[in-house]
C-alpha cells in the first residue's frame, strides 16, 4: 500500500519537478516555447553585465555559438563573474529574454558547471586553461 | 625569510623535530611506506582468519586481532605523516601544494588534510581501521568464528579502498621542483563548522561497515540470532549518532556560509548523506525488533547491507564528479569508475551472498500487526521507501543522461512532494510505537496516553492559526504535529515512571530505575520532534527582502529595524573584505550591529560572503551584503528565518539520545543479556 502511494508520488512530482538543462544553442535548435521552465548554462558574456534600478540586473549568456540576453532581481552569487560559467534557472519571456529567478555560479573559481563544460563541448568550443588543474600546470 | 618564519611557528608547536625530518623528506616517505604496508596487513587480514574460520583453525583465526591493530597503526602513521607535512608547509607534496598554503591559519591547515580527494581518502581508511581495531580490541565475547570473519571482511574493504588510494589517489605523491608556495584552502571551506563535518560523516558512512561486515560473516556462517543483533547496535548506533551530527553540522554550515539563509538544498550530496542515514534509522529499528524477539531477520540483514551500500555509493556520488552539484569538488572519471568497481563489488557481492544464503536463516517470533513490532515494521517501510524516493530523485538526472544525453535537474519540489507526505504517517505514528506492547499490543490504550500530547497539540494548532493569517494552510497541522512528537516522547517515559498514578517520590525512583536506552529513544525522538517544528516554521513563516539600500536609510522586516550605515574595507588574517554595518532595533530598542562582508581570500583569490546573523530565541535574522551599485547603495539580502535553530538543536538532541543509550549496559559488546520488559507494556487484552 505505502509502496503504491510512493511510486505514484514518485511519478507525479518527477512529471512536474523535472527541469531541462538548454544551452542558448539548444534553445533556438529546440525551439524552446515561452513560459516553459530551464535551465539556461554557458559563459557570462564580457562586457555584457548591466545593473539596473535596485537590484535588477542584466547579462548576455552565450555557448559561444549564441547568445541569450536574460535578467535577473536579485543578488548574484559570489563567483558570478564575466568570462565565468553560469546556470540561470527561469523562464523564457514572450520578448526572447530569458527571465531567472535563480542564478547559479560554481563554489570553485576555476569550476565550470559539468552541463556547461560538456555542451561547450559538444558545440565544438575549445575550453580556456580555466578548467585544468593548477598543479599538473606547474608539472609540466 | 618564509622560511625564518616557519622555523619560529614551528618551534612554538614543537614541532622542531618533525621540521627536521620534514628537511630530510622522512616523514612523507615513511607514510607512503606505511600506507603500503597497511595494504599488505590488509591483506593478510583478509585472507588468514577467514581461512581459519573455514577449516576452523584457532590460530588462524586469532591473527585478525593483532593484524587489525597493526593495519590501523600503519594508517594511523600514514595520516600523521600526511598531516605533518601539511603542517610544516611541505610544498614539494603535490598534494599540500595544490590544497595548502603558509598563510593559512594551524586548523585550517590540519583540516586541509581532509579538506580535499586525497587526504579525505586516508581519512576515510583510517576510521575504517579503526573500527576494526576496536572490534578487534573490545569484542572480547564474540564467538572467535564470527570477530574473525567479521575483521576479515573489513579487511577486504579496506583492501579496496587501499588500492584505490595507492592507484588513483595517492597524496604522498612529489613534485619536482616544489612550488614557492601552496594554493591554498577553497576559503568557504576555512571554517570550523566545515573543519569537523568530513570526520564526523565518514565516521557515520565507514561506522556502517561493520555493521556490514557482521552482516556478511553471519551469513557466510549461516547463523544469525538475537545476539547477533546486539552485537552489531552499539556499532550502527555510534555510526548514526556520528552521521546524524555530521550531516546536521553540513547543514549548519551551508546555512551561514553560502550565504543563501537556506539550510537543505536537495543538493545531491546532502542526499548522498542523507541516504545512509534513512537506512541506517531503519537499521537501528529493525536490530531492535531483531534482538528482543528474534524476528525480521532477513530484513536486518538486508538492511545492514544496504546502508553500507549506500554510504559507498555517498563516497562514489561525492568523489566521482558523477553529479552536477554545487558540492562537486573533486572531478575526476577515472577515480568515479573505481569506486564504482568497488561499490558494485561489495554491493553486488554482498546481496548475491545475501541472496544465496538468506532462506536458511530462521524466521521467529510471530507478532500482530498492532504491537510494538508492527509499528517498527511500519517504521522500516517509510523510512526505507523514503530512502527510495531520495534515490530515485537523485539518480534519475544521471541515469537518463547516460540514456537519452538529455539534461535534468530534479529540484526540490521532488523531494518535497514525494519526502513529505511518507514522513508524515511516520511521524503520527512514532509516539504510538514506544507504547504499544511487543507481540500484540493494545492502539487504544496508547492513544489515552497520548492524549496530553494531543491536547497539548491541538493547542498550539489554534495559536498558530490566530497568530499567522499568511502562509501555507497546512503550515499549523505541521507545528502540532512537531509537538505531538515532542510531548508524545515525554508522554512515553511519563508513562514508564506512572507518572500521577503514583506518589512524585515513586515516580521520581522509577525514573532512576529506567535503563538508559529508555532515555535515549525519548531524547532521540523528542529531539526528531523539535526538528520537525523549526524545519515547519522556517519553511512556512520565512521572509524574506531584497533591495538596494544606501548609507543612512532604513528598512522593516519581521519586526525589525535594519539601518544600513555604510561599508568600509577591513583585512583579515588571510582575505581582505568590505564589511557593512547595519544597527538592528526592535520596538526602538537597539539590540545588535551586524556586519555581513565580500570576502576576498588571498589565496586562492575568491570571493565569499559572510553572514551578519543575529540569532534570537524567536528566530534569525540573516543579512547578506551584496554587489555595489550605481549611486553608492548596496544590494542587501535579508531573511527572517523563525525557529531555524532548532532543525541543528533538534539533530544535536537526536545525537544525545544516541550517546546516552549508547551508554546503556545493555548495550555493551557482550554484556550478558537482560530478559526484563520494559516497564511501560500495557497487558494485551
Amino acid at each position: 500500500m505505502v509502496l503504491t502511494v510512493a511510486v505514484g508520488l514518485v511519478l507525479f512530482a518527477l512529471r512536474d519537478s523535472i527541469v531541462f538543462f538548454h544551452t542558448p544553442s539548444d534553445v533556438v535548435e529546440k525551439n524552446i516555447a515561452t513560459g516553459q521552465r530551464f535551465r539556461l548554462g554557458g559563459l557570462v558574456a564580457e562586457g555584457s553585465v548591466s545593473r539596473g534600478e535596485g537590484a535588477k540586473v542584466t547579462f548576455i549568456v552565450t555557448d559561444t555559438l549564441r547568445t541569450l540576453p536574460v535578467s535577473y532581481e536579485g543578488v548574484l552569487p559570489d563567483l558570478f563573474r564575466e568570462g565565468q560559467g553560469v546556470v540561470a534557472e527561469g523562464m523564457l519571456a514572450p520578448s526572447g529574454t530569458f527571465v531567472a529567478d535563480t542564478v547559479l555560479a560554481k563554489h570553485d573559481e576555476t569550476y565550470m558547471p559539468p552541463e556547461v563544460a560538456k555542451a561547450l563541448k559538444d558545440k565544438g568550443v575549445k575550453l580556456g586553461e580555466g578548467a585544468s588543474h593548477p598543479v599538473e600546470e606547474r608539472r609540466q | 625569510m618564509r622560511r625564518t618564519q616557519w622555523r619560529n611557528e614551528d618551534n612554538e608547536l614543537g614541532l622542531a623535530g618533525l621540521y627536521w625530518a620534514r628537511e630530510c623528506g622522512l616523514i612523507v616517505e615513511l607514510g607512503h611506506f606505511a600506507l603500503i604496508l597497511a595494504l599488505l596487513v590488509a591483506v593478510f587480514q583478509m585472507v588468514v582468519p577467514a581461512w581459519g574460520a573455514h577449516v576452523n583453525d584457532n590460530r588462524l583465526m586469532r591473527v585478525a586481532e593483532p593484524a587489525a591493530l597493526c593495519q590501523f597503526g600503519l594508517l594511523a602513521l600514514a595520516a600523521i605523516a600526511l598531516t605533518t607535512a601539511y603542517i610544516s608547509s611541505d610544498f614539494s607534496v603535490a598534494n599540500v601544494a595544490t590544497n595548502s598554503h603558509s598563510t593559512k591559519p594551524l586548523l585550517y591547515r590540519i583540516s586541509g588534510v581532509w579538506g580535499n580527494h586525497e587526504g579525505s581518502m586516508i581519512l576515510w581508511v583510517l576510521i575504517l581501521a579503526l573500527f576494526g581495531a576496536a572490534v578487534a580490541s573490545f569484542g572480547h565475547n564474540l564467538p572467535a568464528k564470527l570477530k574473525a570473519n567479521v575483521l576479515a571482511v573489513q579487511a577486504s574493504i579496506a583492501v579496496a579502498f587501499c588500492l584505490f588510494i595507492l592507484l588513483t589517489s595517492n597524496p604522498f605523491e612529489r613534485i619536482n621542483p616544489p612550488p614557492a608556495d601552496g594554493n591554498g584552502l577553497n576559503p568557504i571551506l576555512q571554517d570550523p563548522a566545515l573543519a569537523f563535518h568530513p570526520p564526523f560523516l565518514y565516521t557515520g558512512y565507514v561506522g556502517f561497515s561493520i555493521a556490514f561486515s557482521f552482516a556478511i560473516a553471519a551469513l557466510m556462517e549461516g547463523r544469525l540470532d538475537a545476539a547477533w543483533a546486539r552485537w552489531v547496535r552499539p556499532w550502527t548506533l555510534a555510526a548514526w549518532m556520528c552521521l546524524t551530527i555530521g550531516i546536521a553540522m553540513g547543514s549548519w554550515w551551508a546555512y551561514y556560509e553560502l550565504g543563501w539563509g537556506g539550510w537543505w538544498f536537495w543538493d545531491p550530496v546532502e542526499n548522498a548523506s542523507l541516504m545512509p542515514w534513512l537506512a541506517g534509522t531503519a537499521l537501528l529499528h529493525c536490530a531492535v525488533v531483531m534482538e528482543k524477539r528474534e524476528a525480521l531477520k532477513v530484513w536486518t540483514v538486508l538492511l545492514a547491507i544496504l546502508a553500507f551500500s549506500l554510504s559507498l555509493m555517498g563516497t562514489f556520488l561525492v568523489r566521482s564528479g558523477v553529479l552536477t552539484s554545487v558540492h562537486a569538488f573533486a572531478v575526476d572519471p577515472q577515480r568515479g569508475v573505481f569506486i564504482l568497481a568497488i561499490m558494485a563489488l561489495f554491493t553486488g557481492g554482498g546481496l548475491a551472498l545475501f541472496a544465496l544464503r538468506a532462506r536458511n536463516l530462521r524466521q521467529g517470533g510471530l507478532f500482530a500487526p498492532i504491537s510494538r513490532e508492527g509499528a517498527l515494521v511500519l517504521n522500516n517501510i517509510l523510512l526505507t521507501t523514503a530512502c527510495a524516493t531520495v534515490l530515485i530523485g537523485t539518480l534519475y538526472p544521471l541515469v537518463l543522461d547516460a540514456l537519452t544525453g538529455a539534461k535534468i535537474s530534479v529540484g526540490a519540489p521532488y523531494f518535497n512532494m514525494t519526502f513529505g507526505p511518507l514522513m508524515l504517517p511516520l511521524l503520527i505514528a512514532l509516539p504510538f510505537g514506544p507504547l504499544l506492547a511487543w507481540k500484540r499490543g493494545d492502539i487504544l490504550g496508547a492513544a489515552q496516553r497520548l492524549l496530553f500530547a494531543a491536547a497539548l497539540a491541538v493547542v498550539v494548532l489554534a495559536l498558530a492559526y490566530a497568530a499567522h493569517h499568511r502562509g501555507p494552510m497546512l503550515a499549523p497541522f505541521g507545528l502540532a504535529l512537531g509537538v505531538f512528537v515532542m510531548v508524545g516522547a515525554l508522554s512515553e517515559l511519563a508513562t514508564r515512571v506512572r507518572l500521577g498514578a503514583v506518589p512524585w517520590h515513586e515516580s521520581l525512583r522509577r525514573l532512576m530505575g529506567q535503563p538508559r536506552s529508555a532515555y535515549g529513544t525519548t531524547l532521540a525522538h523528542f529531539g526528531v520532534g523539535l526538528m520537525v517544528v523549526g524545519i515547519v516554521a522556517t519553511s512556512a513563516y520565512r521572509e524574506e527582502k531584497i533591495l538596494v539600500m544606501k548609507p543612512g536609510e532604513t528598512t522593516q522586516l519581521a519586526g525589525y529595524a535594519l539601518t544600513f550605515r555604510g561599508a568600509a574595507p577591513r583585512t583579515g588574517p588571510n582575505y581582505r573584505e568590505e564589511v557593512g554595518v547595519f544597527n538592528v532595533a526592535r520596538d526602538a530598542d537597539a539590540i545588535t550591529a551586524l556586519e555581513p562582508a565580500k570576502r576576498i581570500y588571498d589565496a586562492p583569490p575568491q570571493p565569499t560572503s559572510e553572514a551578519g546573523i543575529y540569532a534570537a530565541w524567536r528566530g534569525d535574522l540573516y543579512v547578506v551584503l551584496g554587489d555595489k551599485q550605481k549611486g553608492g547603495g548596496f544590494a542587501v539580502r535579508i531573511y527572517f528565518n523563525p525557529l531555524v535553530r532548532f532543525i541543528w538543536i533538534g539533530a544535536l538532541i537526536m545525537f544525545l539520545g544516541g550517546a546516552v543509550s549508547l551508554s546503556d549496559r545493555r548495550l555493551r559488546v557482550g554484556a550478558p543479556r537482560r530478559t526484563r520488559r520494559p516497564a511501560a507494556t500495557a497487558p494485551a487484552e
